[in-house]
């Protein structure tokens, strides 16, 4: 087994070191109460404050502890904010693809639709920001199963709810399924949330890769999928490089 | 290659921005960077125009980069920029000979005051279309030249040339001291309150009213026409478009027809309606302003109603009061409450501008009871948006004789849903916004490919434009009325707050 990381060790030391007295520190005092270099002291510094767990004054220079570690246990990216980050790619996707696009997140078992963007053909529709649908019967809310944890522990054991003949009916199949999106990193829902209509959705990521929401198109089967029912490689394509963009955008690393 | 771009340059207040557009008219790559605002003193507003070019010769290629091409495979340039800023620089050397003073400076206030005195003031609206104001270019300009020592001199012998943004980039962009082409926009130079609106030629009476030389001027020319080649950045490439970033949004958004409007909802927020080729004089506090010109057709004329403070009283709730760590989580805070619990804020920060224009009023926050929450007070910040959009309406629709049927929406500020459809209640029309919601840069961007012909007509743009979202208004006429009357009690409260022998 390899030892401790010894750059964890540092960044928790300089989290405990501000958490104590009155939790305003410059570099030098960070930097010397532990033996570090300036520059090493630095590097774990603007790293800490890229993922918000520090902050800089801008006045003084100093550190302290972050907004984010106080709010850790809640979620750590706002909807609202999720939505202004990804407006620009969810617009680019749909006028590439020629669908409708939904961004979503994990709400108490539920998929929580954050943003909607209307298929550009300039037919009336209505938003559907706020409406929350079932997890394992779109493609958005399996991909939100797949890579994260909470939202799958959310999912009760057994009989799943029906929604047509091709929903998935029990909680093993659904495990099946999960290991395939993992495996290819999209997924997709072929009627199985409503008859005639099919969708394609990958996972949008932050820092460190955790994964925040799902970004993914939807419209008629016979536009989304080929003739064998399997959803059109070129539509999986966009929708993957979107929510990429949208990753990139937010900080996450490559993958 | 059949596939081909073409590229916007939006040279923006806080950040430059480049991107590639396909031939839908969707976004292909973006690159930005911010530039360092300068405060050197209360009141004061500068940028180094010489970073701003800089930043663009970091962003141009790189946004190529990230599509992949080279500037073989872009068809034209346009560029749309913050207006009335102002850049002097020396034609020898390339280099300005003071930091660019942006819009947003008010140094020139007691000049104004002294020029909106003389007896002859009157004629500047009736030549120009605007009222003196200290963010137009021209009172700048005549500062610069009484307080820079010899500059008056050097400007009068054309040494020192005069530009806003689009005019120093491309200035830049076609070879600078070697060869630079020195021009500007009609909408730019309607700006500057050197222009006059009916011929969209420098006014000799302007000129003399406002002390500028005219050999410091730029050619004007129409927004979108070829200006020349880029040697520079994207060497080879058709510098074909310039527009003021307002204008460049009006026609991003395809309004080309008489009575069409759209609104840009960022720092400040900026209605412009299209009032077609006859410039339409304002007598509720809009400005008379050109929306653009095609090559030699006739030019196309807007209202433009301009709300200083929108977006930016979201930062003061963020940066000011620290009630909330990023501007999109105002929405979250807004709708932890059903209303604004009587409370309603009006950001006259610095005065408040159309219909009102009184630099003396200053903000307030009205209703203030122990019941309000940091909730009511995200409500009366998103609200305070809606209403100055509903007050600037009133005067379009009174000023113009049209009824506005619909509002197309852009900007930052259109990704808060609360917000959209509380501006489609208090106007009662419905609220749309576009696929692209970067249209200052799609409007560069469809002027320089229409003057490249990259883009056949106006007709090809405008089957470009798809509805990414509406909002349809929901709202009790009754509750409207009543709030409506609330707001304008809390406007009049803002008003004479500022003494008038106060002067700084
Ligand atoms: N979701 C949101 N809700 C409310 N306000 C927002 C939201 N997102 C951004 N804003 C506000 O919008 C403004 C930013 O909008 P935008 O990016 O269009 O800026 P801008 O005025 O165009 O700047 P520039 O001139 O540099 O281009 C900021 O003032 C910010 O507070």
């Amino acid at each position: 087994m390899p030892g401790p990381v010894q750059s964890i060790e540092r960044a928790a030391a300089i989290l405990r070191l501000l958490a104590q007295g009155s939790g305003r520190l410059g570099l030098s005092e960070i930097a010397n109460s532990l033996g570090l270099a300036r520059g090493t002291a630095h590097g774990i510094l603007r790293t800490l404050q890229l993922v918000g767990f520090v902050e800089q004054d801008e006045a003084t220079g100093k550190y302290q502890l972050g907004a984010a570690l106080l709010h850790l246990g809640t979620s750590y990216l706002d909807v609202n904010e999720l939505r202004s980050r990804a407006i620009n790619w969810a617009d680019a996707l749909a006028a590439r693809s020629g669908e409708a696009v939904r961004i979503g997140t994990h709400l108490q078992g539920k998929l929580l639709v954050v943003h909607h963007v209307f298929r550009p053909d300039d037919t009336l529709q209505t938003l559907d920001v706020g409406m929350l649908l079932p997890m394992h019967a779109t493609a958005m809310g399996k991909v939100l199963l797949a890579y994260d944890a909470n939202a799958a522990a959310a999912v009760p054991d057994g009989d799943l709810e029906q929604f047509s003949r091709r929903t998935i009916r029990t909680t093993r199949e659904l495990t099946r399924a999960l290991s395939g999106i993992r495996e290819v990193g999209w997924a997709a829902d072929v009627e199985e949330t409503t008859v005639g209509e099919a969708s394609v959705a990958a996972p949008i990521r932050g820092y460190g890769g955790l994964v925040v929401g799902a970004m993914g198109i939807s419209g008629p089967v016979e536009r989304i999928c080929d003739p064998h029912n399997r959803p059109r490689l070129d539509l999986v394509t966009f929708v993957r490089d979107a929510a990429r963009a949208v990753s990139r955008d937010l900080g996450a690393p490559r993958w | 290659m059949a596939e081909r771009y073409v590229m916007s340059i939006d040279q923006g207040t806080t950040s430059t921005r480049c991107i590639l557009f396909d031939h839908g008219g969707r976004l292909v790559s973006v690159t930005q960077r911010e530039h360092k605002q300068h405060f050197p003193r209360p009141g004061w507003v500068e940028h180094d125009a010489t970073e701003i070019w800089r930043n663009l010769e970091q962003i141009g290629p790189k946004a190529l980069a990230q599509a992949r091409v080279g500037p073989g495979q872009v068809a034209a340039v346009g560029i749309a920029n913050q207006r009335e800023t102002t850049v002097l620089w020396d034609r020898h050397t390339g280099i300005p000979v003071t930091r660019a003073v942006v819009w947003q400076d008010t140094r020139t206030d007691m000049l104004v005051e002294e020029l909106a005195r003389r007896p002859d003031a009157y004629i500047v609206e009736e030549l120009c279309g605007l009222h003196v104001a200290t963010y137009f270019s021209a009172p700048t300009i005549r500062w610069l030249l009484d307080h820079t020592p010899g500059l008056r001199e050097r400007a009068e012998r054309g040494d020192v040339l005069f530009g806003t943004m689009e005019s120093w980039l491309i200035w830049k962009l076609t070879g600078g001291p070697d060869g630079g082409v020195h021009v500007t926009d009609v909408t730019n130079a309607s700006r500057t309150l050197l222009m006059n609106i009916n011929t969209l030629s420098w006014d000799d009476t302007l000129l003399d009213f406002f002390g500028v030389p005219r050999a410091m001027l730029p050619e004007i020319r129409p927004s979108i026409q070829t200006y020349g080649v880029a040697t520079r950045v994207v060497p080879g490439v058709r510098i074909a478009a310039a527009l003021g970033d307002q204008q460049a949004a009006l026609f991003g958004q395809t309004c080309f027809a008489v009575g069409e409007a759209k609104c840009t909802y960022g720092t400040g927020s900026f209605l412009l309606l299209n009032t077609g080729t006859e410039p339409v004089r304002s007598t509720h506090g809009l400005l008379t302003t050109v929306g653009y010109q095609i090559d030699d057709q006739p030019a196309v004329y807007a209202l433009e109603g301009s709300i200083a403070i929108t977006g930016a009283l979201v930062q003061w709730i963020r940066d000011g009061l620290g009630l909330i760590g990023t501007a999109p989580e105002i929405e979250t805070l807004a709708r932890s409450v059903d209303d604004n619990g009587g409370c309603y804020i009006v950001p006259a920060f610095s005065g408040l501008f159309a219909p009102h224009w009184r630099s003396e009023a200053r903000g307030i926050i009205v209703g203030l009871t122990s019941y309000i929450t940091k909730g009511h007070l995200a409500r009366a910040v998103l609200e305070a948006t809606g209403w100055q959009t509903r007050e600037v309406v009133d005067a379009m629709n009174a000023d113009s004789g049209l009824d506005l049927r619909k509002l197309k929406v852009d900007g930052g500020m259109t990704a808060n849903n609360l917000l959209m459809q509380f501006i489609a209640d208090v106007l009662n029309v419905p609220v749309v916004r576009p696929m692209v919601a970067e249209t200052v840069s799609l409007g560069a961007a469809y002027a320089a490919g229409l003057a490249v012909g990259y883009w056949p007509d106006l007709e090809g743009l405008r089957r470009n434009w798809h509805r990414a979202a509406q909002w349809l208004p929901a709202m009790d006429p009754r509750l409207r009325a009543e709030e409506y009357d609330n707001w304008q009690r809390a406007v009049e409260r803002t008003f004479d707050w500022i003494k008038p022998s106060h002067e700084e």
